[in-house]
């Protein structure tokens, strides 16, 4: 169990998404009108739009120097100020991609200050607040065995799964009684994702205030810098290698496995290929049967059966399948449906 | 493969005596009214998505239906009879299995027969020789070798569970699949709420697949061999450095050389490691959570035989503990060039020739699609 820790000034500094924010405010006797209109918190205005600015055209963590400073009364309350400032701007300027890059690069934040404090843990205290932290956030159970942290196998592979370079696979760990041995880095890294979806989610779930004088400006600037990262994709028409892999397969009328139909079909629905334009790929299979295929192409695309719509699966379960053909053009790429796009 | 009247006919009534006679070895799933049931007829097509409530209500579709497969799911839903998406998935057993077809052992072909479906005559390839069918279908008769060889997975799977995963003996239980291999189920572990993706990963894990060279200490830059595993590790490092140097002696005169030869040599080494090293298990049964697994207790309609539990793998021998078929004699005409034993006899080979066995070698060879009901044109 995970004992119940208050968190202090200076861990909310370094971690302001876990306050409370009305609370927070109470207890700082500050209302909403004063933060936005109030000349002496003017910085605490500045502090927040520099916050989302830095994170959304720089994609860089901002960075207070909260250590040992002689003003901590006063320099710790206005982090956690100028963090909740942030949020009421983007919850007004309704900057859904501001708000991912903006929960990112204060994950990122969060990250470094968590990895120090996990680095630097070493009484019964100090271990238990960074892991109190850790289960706040991510719902994660840390313990230290050695210079380790360690936590359930369950546990890692939830997140590693969602990584994809190779080291974080399961192999590549040392596991030992069910317990997966970590670098207080890779701790911290494993849970960042949930740190991002953390802060991400703390935003959206938070209540967009009436309009408060003296913020529309920068709202006005919000909106504007929100416009310029909506996203424009292009794809190419090329089919990835484990496609053409399929393709030429059943061209040479050849057996393609089940999982290797399932992926072929799955890509090509996923690509917006009409279930009549997909069927003739399969014609040359060695059991091909036009009734059959009709009805699985019609099962895989929701329009008969359940209703699910089937996916196209992911490049790492492709490589499981051994029906992955990794060529230098997948660089980059989690799944077959973002070949070629750019 | 579905059967044709007469053979259906038979394996049917001997199922239903099998039933009736040895229920008390069907094991009943906890939670069962958590599980959705699936069953196939000898003579029709799969069944799914049935809920049963309690032990009577799958003891009454045993009888009455009589089926040639029964399975059960590995998970556990709020709804088990509705639809797959709107079952409710609430977690599931973790299942390993291990099967002598997937271990490209080289005995395999001399076991394996290739019968036409039409006629039911011999085939060398894939096109009937007599009536030119292109039905052909072949079966297996697993040997000695394939048994052997397939235990000695199952062992290197439990070592693993063990030592890397903590799990108690208590919640591992070791089936004989019924046909050519093993079922490994884990019960009640912290896997059990993982989905497709994470077992994926675990089952790479099992079968030492995707292993970096730096994960075994050899570094791209300046690799020294102090940092290679030790004999006398934990984990994946150890079992990699007993294989590879086999004693601390060993390591002391393999490890620079491994070094002196590089990390690209490393690298390209390992993947072909992976069979000898990991268990060979079918990656596809792990990470699937939403699959229905043959009944302990049931009987494998592609052979005739018991899936039953093995309390100690070195000795178990399926010929005899999953021959558990009633007793009495069937007279079939069998089309069968492998020898086999049952319950310590041997039987075959038969070239087209009607003979008179045991029941249970006649439900044996007709699962197999070696035998017919003798008189059957």
């Amino acid at each position: 169990m995970i004992p119940v820790i208050r968190l202090g000034h200076l861990e909310l500094a370094k971690y302001p998404f876990l306050a409370d924010a009305g609370q927070y405010l109470k207890e700082g006797g500050f209302t909403l009108e004063q933060l936005g209109g109030d000349p002496d918190l003017q910085a605490v205005r500045e502090k927040a739009f520099r916050r989302i600015q830095m994170a959304a055209e720089e994609g860089k963590v901002y960075r207070s120097d909260i250590s040992g400073r002689q003003d901590a009364d006063y320099a710790l309350p206005l982090e956690v100020f100028s963090f909740l400032l942030a949020i009421i701007l983007l919850k007004l300027s309704r900057a859904h991609q501001l708000i991912k890059k903006f929960a990112l690069q204060e994950a990122r934040g969060a990250e470094s200050f968590l990895e120090r404090d996990l680095g630097r843990a070493v009484t019964e205290t100090q271990i238990s607040l960074a892991a109190k932290i850790i289960w706040d956030l991510a719902g994660v159970q840390v313990s230290k065995r050695d210079d380790h942290f360690v936590i359930t196998v369950a546990d890692y592979l939830r997140r590693a799964v969602l990584f994809h370079a190779r080291e974080w696979k399961l192999i590549n760990r040392r596991v030992e009684s069910g317990m997966v041995y970590l670098t207080p880095h890779e701790t911290v890294r494993l849970i960042r994702q949930e740190l991002v979806n953390y802060i991400d989610g703390k935003i959206r779930a938070a209540a967009t205030p009436a309009m408060v004088p003296g913020l529309q400006e920068f709202v006005d600037r919000l909106v504007v810098m929100n416009d310029r990262f909506q996203p424009r994709t292009a794809v190419s028409g090329e089919f990835p290698p484990c496609i053409k892999h399929a393709v030429k397969t059943l061209k040479d009328g050849e057996n393609l496995s089940h999982s290797g139909r399932f992926m072929l079909a799955t890509y090509l629905l996923a690509r917006g290929y009409a279930i009549e334009e997909i069927v003739p790929y399969f014609q040359n299979a060695p059991d091909y049967n036009e009734s059959i295929t009709l009805y699985q192409l019609k099962h895989l695309s929701g329009k008969s059966g359940s209703g699910t719509k089937y996916q196209c699966q992911s490049c790492e379960k492709l490589r499981t399948l051994d029906l992955c053909y990794i060529t230098p053009d997948c660089a980059g790429i989690i799944n077959p449906t973002q070949f070629g796009a750019r | 493969m579905m059967m044709k009247d007469p053979e259906a006919v038979f394996v049917r009534e001997c199922l239903r005596r099998y039933y009736y006679e040895r229920f008390s070895g069907v094991e009943i799933p906890d939670d069962i009214h958590q599980r959705e049931f699936g069953y196939r007829k000898a003579d029709s097509g799969m069944i799914r998505h049935v809920q049963l409530k309690t032990k009577g209500d799958l003891r009454l579709l045993l009888m009455q239906e009589a089926p040639l497969d029964v399975y059960v799911s590995n998970a556990r839903y709020l709804f088990p009879s509705l639809p797959m998406n709107e079952k409710m998935w609430q977690n599931a057993d973790v299942i390993f299995d291990i099967d002598a077809k997937d271990l490209n052992l080289e005995c395999r072909p001399s076991h394996t027969v290739h019968v036409c479906g039409d006629c039911g005559r011999g085939a060398t390839g894939f096109r009937c020789d007599q009536c030119g069918s292109g039905k052909v279908s072949s079966a297996s008769l697993p040997c000695d070798t394939c048994i052997k060889h397939a235990k000695k997975e199952v062992k290197k799977l439990l070592d693993i569970l063990g030592e890397d995963f903590a799990i108690d003996q208590e919640g591992i239980q070791v089936y004989f699949s019924g046909n050519e291999g093993f079922h490994v189920h884990v019960a009640g572990s912290q896997f059990a709420e993982l989905k497709s993706k994470e077992r994926s990963d675990l089952a790479d894990y099992m079968m030492f697949r995707g292993v970096t060279p730096e994960a075994l200490g050899m570094q791209k830059n300046k690799p020294s061999s102090a940092s290679l595993p030790d004999i006398s590790e934990k984990g994946w490092r150890g079992r990699f450095a007993r294989v590879v140097f086999g004693s601390k002696s060993g390591r002391a005169r393999k490890a620079p050389k491994i070094i002196s030869a590089g990390y690209g040599a490393f690298a390209s080494m390992l993947p072909g490691m992976s069979d000898a090293l990991g268990v060979r298990i079918d990656p596809g049964v792990t990470m699937d959570v939403h699959r229905v697994f043959r009944m302990p207790g049931t009987v494998n309609g592609k052979s005739g035989l018991t899936k039953v539990p093995c309390a100690d793998i070195d000795s178990f021998n399926p010929y005899r503990k999953a021959v558990l078929m009633p007793g009495g004699d069937a007279l079939v005409r069998a089309l069968c060039p492998v020898r086999f034993q049952l319950n310590g006899r041997g039987y075959g080979p038969y070239d087209d020739e009607q003979v008179e066995v045991p029941a249970h070698a006649a439900v044996y060879m007709v699962c197999k699609g070696l035998a017919r009901m003798a008189n059957t044109p």
